[in-house]
């Protein structure tokens, strides 16, 4: 079993865990996350996260939709069984706008949530760790990933200076519910923003 | 999108009493942790008794068919149809506030998003009972999905509005679950994180999914919300446009006519915003939640619930001009007969109609009114009539004089059956939205924390112009910073 060590530090405003979020990253500390009870626009940017692709995937889902709603009706009334509706052409795409659009939407918006779940990895059943259960109340908690070359207690004491509290290190088996999936940081560049 | 952004001094504050993040979870969760009230359980028995008696009707619709209605060969759609088009009206306020609000950055949807979201989505399991069960043979009912059958295969007429409402409703349901239950997610988790009994831990674990907070969840959770909203809005609109279809591509005079689909829209939005008062209104008073669904929300929905209802005024009216203008003595007849006049059967539900949605509605001119919560509430209800009356007139005044005088049928009364039918759709509604105020926050918790440093009470007061100034350079700053 494989068990991790992470510096865990609780902060309660959004104007002191910015500029810290900033220091810790410019320190060389690898942040595991930071945990919020609401989406803090801006935070994932500082943190150096990519943007999100899941756009991307909702717009394929949707042309899958309409892909599919034109393939399909066209093959089932203007091929498998033609049926005369009134004198009207067998390919009548006009009509089929309604279905068209409709599918498109259910394709991309089943697709669009099974892709966000299966990218956060939830699910029913599904247990995760975040630390503090604070932190889906009113507590930003940042947990900071403790590698060989951590000293534990300069990690706790420069959290504490850059405002969080109850800095304390904590054990958490390294299995894929703790793990990140979201590995995908830019490099932290030269130019550090200020609050 | 901004840390906080600044919003004029001049706008009243969304969330009062000056809170903080916990007061919010707090007072939210509060209704969902304690027992229910004798109240609760006194709304929630009638419900389920009138649900029951719903489940009567249905049985007895099955058994004997749908000749337990008084519908006959002059008026094939009657009570059934009025109430299936009523109930998906509903359901559009509710996509409207989540959806095409987000889309407008109203703040103000945050308070009422959640529960007009679930109401939304009871309205339309309310709707979808009226064609399921006037199929007669209901046991059939799976002959209008396009599958390989034996029969043919004969396929489906995706060139029939009667299809393209299958599909739009189905649709409109799932999408509808989705957002709504995604927006869910991270709030069960707060139940979920506060839990102390048994069975709620497990039921709320269950439900969030293992949701963390996690800040790449969130920026996730941001893009999904932004392009579920920008799905659904197209999709409301045509939801009820494909209903208005079901009429409008008919040749039966009073249908037969261009200007249905927005005018349905506007109607659906109306009578939809009308329920969520008749809701909220209730909501706030019995859970406690007068601070976060203010005055300053009810006169809001107010606001849309005049203008919505001046947009069906034009309709009625424009309608009643073109049915003139057109030269077509069928238009005209049903026009001026069935409906203009007040002694012919039906001519008072039309008049009927035109007070409860267009006269009485302009009384929300009047700030004072808007903030009334009598005045308020029995709007609401009255609204909610005059929309079913809309229906009503449409389907049934439309039909009950056709062609061919001989087959006039000069009046349609319901059977109890049918009514019974409509009442079960009110407890299905009402047992839903009980439960779902007892065992789910009946507001967006994450969404209100999100906005309580803009638009909370002491926060509002507190940041000055140009530090709210400097926040949104800061921001700007990051987002651009890679």
């Amino acid at each position: 079993m494989n068990v991790k060590k992470f510096v865990v530090g609780n902060f309660y405003e959004e104007a002191v865990l910015f500029p810290a979020v900033t220091k810790v990253r410019r320190a060389g500390y690898k942040i595991h996350d930071v945990y919020t009870p609401f989406p803090i626009h801006g935070l994932d940017k500082v943190m150096g996260l990519k943007d999100t692709d899941l756009h991307i995937a909702g717009f394929i889902y949707g042309i899958t939709g309409t892909a599919t709603a034109v393939g399909f009706i066209t093959w089932m009334l203007a091929y498998d069984w033609p049926i005369n509706f009134g004198g009207k052409p067998y390919f009548s795409l006009p009509a089929w706008i309604p279905i068209m659009f409709e599918l498109t939407v259910l394709f991309a918006a089943v697709g669009m949530v099974l892709t966000f779940c299966w990218l956060c990895q939830l699910a029913p059943f599904v247990k995760k760790d975040h630390f503090n259960l604070r932190s889906t109340d009113d507590t930003f908690t940042m947990a900071i990933e403790c590698t060989d070359k951590t000293n534990e207690a300069e990690a706790i004491a420069f959290l504490q200076s850059v405002g969080a509290q109850d800095v304390e290190i904590q054990h958490r088996e390294a299995d894929w519910w703790i793990g990140r999936y979201d590995r995908e940081t830019v490099r932290f560049g030269k130019k550090v923003p200020q609050i | 999108m901004s840390l906080i952004r600044y919003e004029s001094q001049a706008r009243a504050p969304l969330v009062e009493g000056n809170k903080t993040y916990h007061d919010v979870t707090e007072d939210i969760c509060r209704p969902v942790e304690a027992k229910p009230s004798k109240l609760w359980w006194v709304g929630f028995i009638i419900s389920l008794g009138l649900l029951g008696f719903g489940v009567v009707s249905i049985y007895m619709d099955i058994v004997y068919g749908t000749g337990q209605w008084n519908l006959n060969k002059t008026i094939g759609w009657g009570w059934d149809i009025t109430n299936f088009v009523w109930w998906v009206g509903i359901g559009h306020a509710g996509t409207l506030i989540s959806a095409i609000l987000l889309l407008f950055r109203q703040g103000w949807r945050t308070g009422v998003n959640r529960a007009a979201e679930a109401m939304t989505i009871f309205a339309v399991m309310c709707a979808g009972q009226f064609p399921i069960w006037h199929m007669g043979r209901v046991w059939n009912g799976f002959f209008v999905m396009p599958y390989p059958n034996t029969r043919g295969p004969l396929w489906v007429n995706f060139n029939s509005p009667l299809l393209w409402d299958v599909f739009a409703i189905s649709t409109y349901f799932t999408v509808s679950l989705l957002f709504w239950y995604s927006g869910l997610l991270p709030d069960l988790a707060t139940l979920r994180d506060r839990a102390k009994l048994k069975w709620s831990k497990f039921f709320y674990g269950l439900a969030s999914f293992g949701w963390t907070g996690s800040t790449k969840h969130w920026q996730r959770h941001e893009a999904l919300s932004l392009v579920l909203a920008g799905l659904s809005t197209p999709l409301v609109l045509s939801v009820h446009t494909i209903v208005s279809f079901d009429f409008a591509t008919s040749v039966i005079p009073g249908w037969h006519t261009t200007i249905f689909p927005p005018y349905f829209v506007a109607g659906a939005v109306f009578s939809g915003f009308a329920m969520v008062q008749t809701l909220l209104l209730i909501t706030r008073k019995v859970l406690g939640l007068e601070e976060y669904i203010t005055m300053e929300h009810i006169d809001v929905m107010n606001k849309v619930i005049v203008l919505t209802g001046s947009i069906v005024g034009i309709a009625y009216l424009t309608e009643l001009f073109m049915s003139w203008y057109s030269a077509s003595p069928y238009e005209w007849f049903a026009f001026k007969e069935n409906r203009l006049n007040l002694n012919s059967p039906y001519g008072w539900s039309y008049w009927l109609m035109m007070g409860c949605n267009v006269l009485s509605p302009q009384i929300f001119w009047f700030r004072k009114m808007r903030r009334n919560i009598l005045v308020t509430f029995f709007m609401s209800i009255l609204v909610n009539i005059g929309m079913w009356f809309e229906r009503f007139v449409i389907i049934v005044t439309s039909i009950y004089r056709d062609y061919l005088p001989s087959s006039w049928s000069t009046y349609y009364t319901p059977t109890i059956w049918e009514i019974g039918f409509y009442m079960g759709t009110f407890g299905l509604f009402f047992t839903c939205y009980f439960l779902f105020s007892k065992f789910f926050p009946v507001i967006a918790i994450a969404e209100i924390k999100h906005i309580l440093k803009k638009n909370g009470d002491s926060y509002k007061a507190g940041y000055s112009k140009e530090e709210m100034e400097s926040y949104d350079a800061f921001e700007h700053e990051q987002s651009h910073h890679h």
